[in-house]
């Protein structure tokens, strides 16, 4: 017996210790420096010490007309699409939240939706809606004469369409509040003699004023970012915002212009930055500390409106939900743009031709599938590992990491491909090989840009565990990679697979991160989408678009199902 | 010496959660320690468990340095079992391959270490469980798992943080019995956490009373109980009054002292000097005498076998306890006599 506890001294050498943490710590730092030090830091080294970069070159920019309009243009959208999230998102939140309303999954699923078709597809589904033939309108003898302009192509077609992106953020902060909000607060207000209403103004409302506030910065920032939209309805309708200025003169004149780039990068970059630490900062002034656990949350009771109010809710999903997709589908199934649908017209044919014969969609399937399937399985690795330093003795580095992921998440997708193509266009030190075109350079833009997104479930994970299971690993004496595979690896697998599917699905619906860094070869659903839309190919646009939301919403019911035994918080849509 | 532990401290911040602290616990003993809320007892298992760094000092397990300044041998080297007070199973591991993981991580294959791990379940009457998830066991269940976790490691050296704690009472004194055999068995030294009195009295070769972050008294539990070393052991363990007396006369072992003008008492004592003193008055010390001084009942409660009364004699400061065989009331007035105490060592 005594043998077994003198061996383990012995066995204990310096190298297997280096072996253990350090040695992660070290790969996640080197993770970190390619995916975040490096391109983040290069477009700032560019935009402020190049050769025609400097103050000289942001006093340029500024003084730029077009940069002035993009800018104000960026401001104005966002600033008024999160507000009208902010109002929209709100209410539901707190009708949804607090009310005896029935199917609330169901209904938070549905409203998820806005935000998991991505916004070129959600705007080629509102053009088909509301544009000359449009079959609902058609239908209703309300559409506008062939050959006038949609009416999305507009300042409001803009601004209306990024406000229904942003509301299911408000929605979910709002939720997320809402149930941390002890039920006795409610409670004691009610016993004092409160209405519902008065509950609600003074008791509800101050206490949900800071995560209203989280939430239209929230989707301020995410709106800020948004390509998709002003793209494909601000360029037609003459309403062109940061993102899509930097697109269109990188589309035009290829990387020469980068030291342009990369200042107005840093101005949408340091904008995004300043609202998200502003709302920080406010937030946390304002917010009052809820003592007591959260609890079964407050039901009130809606009476005999309970079923106005939900045949009106569905009602209103229905229509900008399912009608947009709908158009869409009817624009996919016609044989030739604006030719009207009936059961003699229409055909699978756009559908067969982009799924089996086009080379160029079934290659922008395959990549798109084989780089979200990487990216969410990479950043399921890395949230476990940062998960698991955090706790250790190098806690300070992982957090620092976590930090530069938060921030490389907040910043718009197009600063994060203008940061990798600076970063990475000229060929790798030692290799001699430019990854610039490339699968690689993709997957380096999603893992930055997503990192954060597949944090988060799991650092709720990591601090829902027990620190004596942990400890008692420890002193099984069982050590750093032992435990890492043995105990918390398991623990958290749900909860990094979740992390795992949002990075996937948002991986699999984007555009914005890849409509610079594609080439031949290369080229993503989104931006075979996109390019499509943008060539008039409507019909093969709308096939593909019907074909990738039909696999979101498939990997959304994946989501739904491996989330079942999770922690609440990790499943957007579960209560 | 099993674990010495030699000026030990532990700050957060300023707080002191272990102060200077040194003790030396043999090979093969039941060491208690025992001590309120807050007083750093956890803290002082981890430190020795090595899942927290200390700030000075030194320990040394089985004459191995394995923590001072500048020196922190992790935990998983120390070679020490930890019973947590959650049991600490792990959740997604039946009970089998929870008392297979240390083997494993010691080395062994996988197929060998779930033998060992079975006898190891059957010497905690467990056989039958052996695929049963931690989940689907009553508490006492997860109690004789997270043992045999403990004897699987092998260790000579078992820190047990107040392993009862989670338990119903009634479970609690029948897993005492089991706390006791398993020392037995695993011949190894054990060091016991609690704030429970009872539980410490009961199983221990010897108890450390500990205070804010210092050992008041180490000693054996009837040494304690009888010989406390200061008023706070004396008022922490056992039922008794400390009053201030003077010692009259002494002799070895014993002093006589004055309680009030009226009052003397010979006491149990260890190096009394003549001049003011405290003795400790258990109510064992005080018995109903005709010829004893009267005083007036206060209160009177029912303690399960015996009622005890705080009887109030005018000429003593506080109030006394005293031992009944029937109930008092309030204001009934009793004659009683002391025949014995315990004068507290003076510094």
């Amino acid at each position: 017996m005594s043998d077994d506890a003198r061996a383990a001294p012995d066995r204990w050498s310096g190298l297997r210790r280096l072996l253990g943490e350090p040695l992660l710590l070290a790969l996640i730092l080197l993770a970190a420096l390619v995916l975040f030090v490096l391109p983040l830091g290069s477009v700032g080294r560019l935009a402020l010490f190049a050769t025609g970069g400097g103050s000289d070159a942001f006093v340029a920019a500024l003084s730029s007309r077009s940069v002035q309009r993009a800018l104000w243009h960026s401001l104005e959208s966002s600033a008024l699409a999160a507000t009208l999230a902010a109002v929209v998102g709100g209410a539901l939140g707190l009708l949804i939240g607090l009310s005896d309303l029935r199917g609330r999954v169901a209904l938070s699923f549905a409203i998820l939706m806005l935000i998991m078709i991505p916004p070129h597809v959600t705007a080629i589904a509102w053009m088909q809606m509301l544009g000359p033939s449009s079959v609902l309108l058609q239908a209703l003898g309300m559409a506008p004469a062939p050959g006038t302009t949609n009416p999305l192509y507009s300042r409001e077609g803009v601004i209306g369409l990024l406000a229904l992106q942003q509301v299911p953020i408000v929605y979910l902060t709002m939720r997320a509040a809402l149930r941390t909000l002890p039920r006795d607060l409610a409670e004691a207000a009610r016993v004092n003699g409160a209405g519902p209403g008065r509950l609600l103004i003074r008791v509800i409302l101050p206490l949900m004023a800071p995560a209203m506030l989280a939430g239209f910065a929230l989707a301020f920032v995410s709106a800020l970012g948004n390509f998709g939209v002003p793209a494909l309805l601000g360029i037609p309708g003459r309403y062109v915002t940061l993102p899509v200025l930097m697109w269109q003169r990188l589309a035009s004149s290829g990387p020469s212009v980068l030291v342009d780039m990369a200042v107005l990068a840093v101005l949408i970059g340091v904008l995004a930055v300043v609202a998200v630490s502003a709302q920080m900062r406010l937030t946390r002034a304002w917010s009052v500390a809820l003592i007591g656990p959260p609890q079964q949350p407050l039901r009130l009771t809606l009476g005999r409106a309970r079923r106005f109010v939900e045949v009106g809710l569905w009602a209103v999903l229905a229509l900008v939900v399912l009608a947009p997709m709908l158009a869409m589908l009817a624009t996919a199934l016609v044989p030739t743009y604006g030719v009207r649908l009936s059961l003699q017209t229409a055909t699978l044919d756009h559908f067969r031709e982009v799924i089996f014969n086009q080379v160029v969609t079934v290659r922008a399937f395959a990549n798109s599938a084989g780089l979200s399937i990487v990216a969410g399985a990479v950043v399921a690795g890395l949230a476990l590992a940062l998960g698991a330093l955090q706790r250790g003795p190098f806690g300070g580095s992982a957090r620092a990491v976590t930090t530069l992921a938060e921030i490389a998440y907040a910043v718009p997708g197009l600063v994060i491909s203008v940061a990798f193509i600076i970063a990475f266009l000229k060929p790798l030190p030692g290799l001699g090989v430019s990854i610039y075109g490339t699968h690689w350079i993709i997957l380096g833009a999603y893992l930055a840009a997503f990192l954060a997104l597949g944090l988060k479930p799991v650092g709720v994970a990591y601090a829902a565990l027990d620190p004596a299971l942990e400890d008692a690993a420890r002193v099984s004496g069982a050590a750093f990679w032992r435990r890492l595979w043995r105990i918390d690896a398991p623990l958290i697998a749900p909860a990094a697979a979740s992390g795992a599917v949002l990075v996937m699905l948002t991986a699999w619906n984007e555009v914005t991160l890849s409509s610079i860094l594609w080439a031949r070869g290369t080229e993503t659903l989104g931006t075979v989408i996109f390019n499509y839309e943008d060539g008039g190919y409507s019909t093969l646009a709308s096939a593909m678009s019907i074909v990738s939301v039909l696999a979101t919403l498939a990997l959304m019911v994946l989501l739904h199902r491996v989330g079942r035994n999770l922690p609440p918080g990790i499943i957007p849509w579960r209560d | 010496m099993s674990i010495t532990l030699l000026n030990l401290s532990r700050r957060y911040g300023p707080a002191r959660a272990v102060d200077t602290l040194s003790a030396n616990i043999p090979t093969g003993c039941f060491f208690t320690v025992l001590g309120p809320s807050g007083c750093g007892k956890s803290t002082l298992l981890r430190l020795i468990a090595g899942l927290e760094p200390l700030d000075d000092g030194a320990i040394a397990l089985e004459g191995r340095t394995v923590a001072r300044p500048g020196l922190h041998v992790p935990p998983e080297a120390r070679g020490v079992g930890v019973v947590f007070q959650s049991y600490a199973l792990w959740p997604h591991m039946d009970v089998l391959s929870n008392v297979a993981f240390p083997i494993e991580a010691a080395g062994a294959r996988r197929p060998a270490a779930r033998t060992e791990a079975a006898r190891h379940l059957q010497s905690v009457a467990l056989s039958g469980f052996a695929d049963r998830m931690p989940s689907q066991l009553s508490g006492g269940q997860r109690q004789r798992v997270a043992l045999a976790r403990c004897l699987a490691a092998r260790a000579r050296i078992v820190l047990m943080d107040e392993p009862l704690a989670n338990l119903d009472p009634h479970l609690r004194i029948a897993m005492e019995e089991e706390m006791a055999a398993f020392h037995a068995r695993a011949e190894a030294t054990t060091l016991f956490i609690t704030h429970d009195q009872r539980e410490a009295m009961a199983l221990s070769d010897l108890v450390a009373v500990m205070r804010s972050g210092r050992f008041e008294q180490i000693a054996s539990p009837q040494e304690l109980h009888d010989r406390p070393a200061n008023a706070f052991v004396a008022g922490f363990i056992g039922r008794g009054v400390v009053l201030q007396a003077e010692v009259m006369v002494t002799a070895p072992g014993r002093a006589v002292l004055r309680l009030s003008p009226g009052l003397q008492v010979d006491a149990r004592a260890e190096s009394a000097k003549p001049g003011p003193a405290q003795v400790l008055l258990r109510p064992s010390d005080l018995r109903l005498d005709a010829s004893g001084v009267s005083g007036r009942v206060l209160t009177c409660a029912y303690r399960g076998d015996h009622w005890e009364a705080r009887v109030q004699v005018d000429t003593v400061a506080q109030p006394l306890l005293l031992s009944l065989w029937q109930r008092a009331a309030p204001g009934d007035v009793l004659t009683l006599a002391v025949s014995g105490g315990w004068v507290l060592p003076q510094d």
